[in-house]
């Protein structure tokens, strides 16, 4: 096969990997510039995994999956609001608890709804989200190089992976160029500056969190419903924490953030391809050291290119009006 | 206190009663291993075993589902200590546990499956999933139209890469031109539960030009079977026969007699001519074969399946030798 041919390839196994980081570390980027540590990302995309296989096999709808993955993920987002905004709890201990309860909770009520051992029936047909062909994908596959790139890397996906594509742009113009955006910026950084212009902490920061239930319902609905077929129990596997890192390492702005899910995906679709492959010198690179490469590459790029990354000051402390 | 007294004696008979019934009861017992008993594959085929070993005798068994390390041998020796007759362990990861409960339970039978733990009381028994890999590999190499095949294990141990070794050569031995790519999902348990990442793998050895994928991956094989539906290949199914999860696009399923082994373990138990020791079930044995049924009729061709059964015929009577990776 050409090399043009594999780079393109692995652009496209990249995107669909990087799609879910990419909605789960945009949600998390509303919950951490307004100031609410957000580990939990992982346990809302389970719990909304979960749910949006649950009701698209019984209902027979991607759709309908998807709305029941954003409640879910809303109303778990709102616990952890009410945990950690209006009691001023521990923001880490409050999303720890949302990951544990969740992951012991979807298993449960899987056993009990479906009676699968934890899974929900395997999906088809319209309980999916299908690949969408762009118009003239067919048409233009025959040029080489653009029509190519095109026919295989833009177009041929689910709808999912082009919301995960277009949500970089839109929470960039909301986090900077809307009154919204400016406030949730706001009380992530000085809180207290916000309230002097009479503006409520608390609400800004439910509703910073609730746009954090939304994205993460997608991505939670993504896992479930459009690159796989169905819950497995645990099937998130991670992705939030993931996630978290990206956005830390993309220094909590949408751009960069988008940069290093992608970066994530990229080595993980190269080591799917690297295991077994014969390079020159070296000769057969053991499994055990392909896997650990995306984590290698992390940690020399955060050591050495990233530099210092300055969260939003007045992350993880609750608001406290007078002292 | 004459009332006390009663109340301690009616209580002591009891304990007694229970003892004495406990004693008498045969009480078999499963600890399924992580993947759980639902994985439509090695832990599911157990399931099945032990429900029909239910059926046929209307015994309950007690059972266990492992989902972390340390359980595996707390749950033994629980059910030992519950007075199991016998254990039956599903997984090569149990061995430890076995030993360990085998030798603090002198008394009680273990039956361990994939793995051979050496003690007295303790029944080994282990498949040459090798044999069977090589029918499906030729199975795979005659349907590849590339021929190019792929393999997608689950966690990196010794048992997978058998399986991947006796699929190569039975490609090699159909087609001496045909390439296998071979994937690993992982190098921890999870690999056994990573659907999206067993697709994704499967997905990167299509786009190598691979139409046949085999995956020997417990739940993850899931996921790579619905990526090649979803991408129009074949898919070859492990353990237990997957033929039925997609019609059409199942090209078969490598199958272990692991249902008959765990419902014999029973049944021998309870018969007492249940035998310590090692037990090996090959092609010779049926312990491994190749999945026909409804759903792969007409997928895998006339053809392919008397070739197949030549090669059977060849493997039984020793004239194709099948390299054991483990006895390397």
């Amino acid at each position: 096969m050409e090399l043009f041919q594999i780079i393109i390839l692995l652009l496209d196994a990249t995107f669909r990997v990087a799609t879910p980081l990419v909605l789960a570390a945009m949600a998390g980027m509303f919950s951490e510039r307004s100031g609410v540590v957000d580990i939990g990302l992982e346990g809302k995309m389970l719990g909304a995994a979960f749910a949006a296989a649950a009701a698209s096999s019984a209902a027979g709808s991607a759709w309908l999956g998807l709305c029941a993955g954003v409640v879910t993920s809303l109303a778990l987002s709102s616990l952890h609001a009410y945990a950690c905004v209006t009691h001023k709890g521990n923001q880490v201990v409050s999303g720890m608890a949302i990951n544990i309860m969740v992951s012991g909770l979807t298993p449960t009520l899987a056993i009990a709804w479906f009676h699968q051992g934890g899974q929900t029936p395997s999906l088809s047909g319209d309980a999916r989200f299908q690949p969408i062909t762009l118009p003239f994908a067919d048409a233009v596959r025959e040029i080489p190089v653009i029509g190519y790139t095109y026919a295989e890397l833009i177009s041929g996906h689910n709808i999912l992976v082009y919301c995960a594509a277009a949500s970089v742009p839109l929470v960039a113009y909301i986090l900077y160029k809307t009154r919204f955006g400016l406030r949730v910026r706001a009380v992530g950084e000085n809180p207290h500056a916000v309230d002097t212009a009479g503006i409520s902490v608390e609400l800004m920061r439910y509703k910073a969190l609730a746009v954090t239930g939304i994205l993460c319902g997608f991505a939670g609905s993504y896992l479930s419903t459009a690159h796989g077929a169905g819950f497995i129990r645990e099937m998130t596997a991670g992705k939030g924490y993931l996630a978290l890192a990206a956005l830390i390492f993309g220094k909590w702005k949408p751009v960069p953030t988008l940069f290093a899910c992608l970066l994530f995906a990229f080595t993980d679709a190269v080591q799917a391809r690297l295991q077994g492959v014969e390079l020159p010198i070296v000769g057969v690179i053991p499994v055990q050291f392909i896997q650990a490469l995306p984590y290698i590459l992390t940690v020399l790029l955060l050591a050495g290119f990233v530099g210092k990354a300055n969260p939003p000051k007045s992350i993880g402390v609750p608001y406290i009006k007078e002292r | 206190m004459i009332k006390r007294f009663a109340l301690a004696a009616i209580a002591a008979a009891a304990v007694v009663t229970t003892g004495m019934a406990q004693a008498d009861e045969f009480k078999p017992a499963i600890v399924f291993d992580m993947g759980g008993k639902f994985d439509k594959s090695f832990n599911e085929a157990a399931y099945n075993g032990a429900e029909a070993f239910k059926k046929d005798t209307g015994i309950d068994y007690m059972e266990f589902e492992v989902t972390q390390v340390s359980q595996r041998e707390q749950a033994m020796k629980r059910m030992a200590r519950k007075g199991a007759s016998i254990i039956v362990a599903m997984g090569f990861a149990q061995a430890s546990a076995v030993e360990k409960a085998a030798k603090e339970f002198p008394d009680t039978k273990f039956t361990i499956v994939d793995m051979v733990v050496d003690l007295p009381n303790v029944q080994s028994i282990i498949f040459k999933e090798h044999e069977g890999s090589f029918l499906v590999g030729m199975a795979a190499a005659l349907t590849s139209k590339t021929g190019k095949v792929g393999f997608v294990g689950g966690m990196d141990i010794p048992l997978i890469r058998k399986f991947a070794l006796g699929y190569v050569e039975g490609a090699k031995y159909a087609n001496p031109n045909a390439e296998v790519f071979q994937n690993m999902t992982g190098t921890t348990p999870a690999a056994w539960n990573d659907p999206t990442k067993g697709g994704e793998l499967a997905k990167s050895q299509f786009d190598r030009g691979a139409d046949v994928v085999y995956a020997a991956a417990g739940g993850t094989g899931i996921g790579v079977y619905q990526a090649a539906k979803d991408a129009g290949k074949f898919a070859i199914g492990v353990d237990s026969n997957q033929n039925y999860l997609h019609p059409g696009t199942m090209l078969t399923s490598m199958t272990k007699g692991v249902d008959v082994a765990v419902m014999e373990a029973f049944a021998n138990a309870k018969a007492g001519t249940w035998q310590p020791g090692i037990k090996v079930l090959g092609l010779k044995e049926g312990g491994v074969n190749y999945a026909l049924d409804e759903h792969n009729k007409g997928v895998l061709s006339q053809e392919v399946i008397d070739k197949l059964e030549a090669a059977r015929a060849d493997i039984i009577a020793g004239k194709i030798k099948v390299t054991d990776y483990m006895a390397q």
